[in-house]
């Protein structure tokens, strides 16, 4: 098994991070209509999205049988089959991978909810590092506001109601929230994530983050642009 | 009485505390006839006034149908099998095995995490990454192996049995043979050399599997019944910390044991 850091692949991996409300998937859609526009060969990915593990997690969140240590678990699942299907494949094709939310979500939410810290990366040890790994920073207050103002109700596991932080979920949530943004602003060292301000307008994020993506294409030996 | 004993990072959330139960388990290759001496030691243990549960791989109510539901499909990746495995684990670890321990049942299990270390192992999983995984895992009682041979002493189970070779027992996924017949023999003799080297770490305790049912299932039951003897000479000494407490005296009962066998 190949380790976290050791991969070779030609091809390139974009990751978009952040906590809930930061904006980071409205930027990624972005950036994959222009890779396309310019003719690259792009795939996305996104968090919780594997076809195997898809009925399990809907069923364990409905039933609310999870635990810390079983969300985690199987978001790694989750995770695993992911990059089986649609990481590794193309990233050895040479293609361009967007993935919206990678191990750093797992690892933030994960010890927000109790896990340890080494424990849970160990378990995701068999991820590609990314090629960049932005991390949408916005203050607590912006995020927890673009989230309450536009959902009538929070769900059970995304307000960590589970974890009796708080009766009323509005409270948990933000409670919540709070942590992950700690465990994330921890990683940015250890991960060398690259920050954007996402409380700055929509367009200059985008133009940030084409200026830092651009970078990589050019370096590295792409299939040719069509 | 003993102590909560993980054998990496505890689980999460889950306030260490002494368990009165015991946590039994039975492990060894497939076909070597663990269900079957998994059924007749809590038959024979609940004759004995044990409250016993049993529990085995993917019977967790999270993740045992989605885990079955994979393997019929042909997308299931090596990554995504190998932690599928361990949620399921971790699931019955907190609300079957956990819950049981507490409330001082005998907890058999039929495999524990071994069989799925294992299986990772001999399809290039990193031993350490399982390891890891695995840390949640508590420490149990005792670990009956049932050791047999060769794998091709598996085979005539296999037959014997009736059912035939399955796809997964075969590790068809691997490639190993032509049929299910050489795939067979080749993925089991690479499981008995991983229990092989598993054997010294984690404490088996040896039962060769190649002699009668009924012989086997009398030095089970030996085993556990010593188990669990242990355990009340360790809790007398802890009300009556008198000479007793040197040397806990098991052989009485063991005797009595064996006759009942």
């Amino acid at each position: 098994m190949i380790k976290y850091g050791h991969h070779r692949f030609p091809g390139k991996l974009f990751v978009v991070e952040g906590t809930d409300g930061s904006g980071k998937s409205t930027q990624l859609a972005l950036l994959y209509q222009w890779l396309k526009a310019e003719g690259y060969p792009v795939f996305f990915s996104e968090w919780n999205s594997s076809p195997l593990v898809k009925d399990t997690t809907r069923r364990a969140k409905k039933r609310r049988l999870l635990t810390p240590a079983t969300f985690s678990l199987l978001h790694a699942t989750d995770f695993a089959d992911r990059v089986e299907r649609d990481i590794f494949p193309p990233l050895k094709a040479g293609a361009i991978v967007l993935a919206d939310r990678y191990i750093y979500t797992a690892f933030a939410r994960d010890v927000a909810r109790g896990c340890d810290r080494a424990w849970v990366r160990q378990i995701y040890n068999f991820a590609v590092k990314p090629t960049v790994a932005f991390f949408f920073r916005a203050p607590l207050d912006v995020a927890v506001d673009r989230i309450l103002s536009a959902r009538p109700q929070l769900k059970y596991y995304e307000a960590g109601v589970d974890m009796n932080w708080a009766d009323d979920p509005q409270e948990s949530f933000t409670i919540f929230q709070g942590k992950i943004l700690e465990e994330y602003d921890r990683m940015v060292e250890e991960f060398g994530l690259t920050v954007i301000d996402a409380t700055r307008s929509i367009e200059r994020q985008q133009r940030e983050m084409r200026e830092i993506v651009k970078r990589h294409l050019k370096k590295g030996r792409m299939i040719a642009a069509l | 009485m003993r102590e909560m004993k993980f054998y990496g990072t505890p689980l999460p959330g889950v306030d260490v505390e002494p368990l009165s139960g015991k946590l039994i388990v039975v492990e060894g290759a497939d076909g070597v006839g663990r269900s079957t001496h998994v059924a007749l030691l809590r038959t024979w243990l609940e004759s004995r006034g044990h409250a016993v549960l049993d529990t085995g791989m993917t019977r967790s109510v999270l993740a045992g149908r989605g885990i079955k539901e994979a393997k019929q499909g042909h997308t299931l990746g090596r990554l995504t099998m190998q932690l599928f495995y361990a949620t399921d684990f971790a699931d019955r670890l907190e609300s079957q095995m956990l819950p049981a321990l507490r409330a001082g049942f005998i907890v058999l299990t039929d495999r524990y995490i071994y069989s799925a270390i294992a299986r990772a192992v001999v399809r290039g999983a990193d031993a350490a990454w399982m390891r890891d995984i695995y840390g949640i895992a508590l420490v149990p009682d005792a670990v009956f192996y049932l050791s047999i041979g060769s794998a091709e002493e598996l085979v005539s189970r296999v037959l014997a049995s009736g059912r035939g070779f399955d796809y997964w027992e075969s590790g068809m996924d691997l490639y190993l043979g032509e049929d299910f017949y050489d795939s067979f023999v080749e993925y089991q003799t690479r499981m008995l050399r991983e229990f092989d080297r598993m054997k010294g770490e984690y404490g088996f305790r040896i039962m060769d599997a190649s002699r009668s049912i009924n012989r086997v299932a009398a030095d089970l039951r030996r085993g556990v019944a010593r188990v669990i003897d242990e355990g009340r000479a360790a809790d007398a000494t802890t009300v009556q910390p008198l000479r007793i407490a040197a040397k806990p005296q098991p052989p009485k009962t063991e005797e009595t044991s064996i006759k009942q066998a």
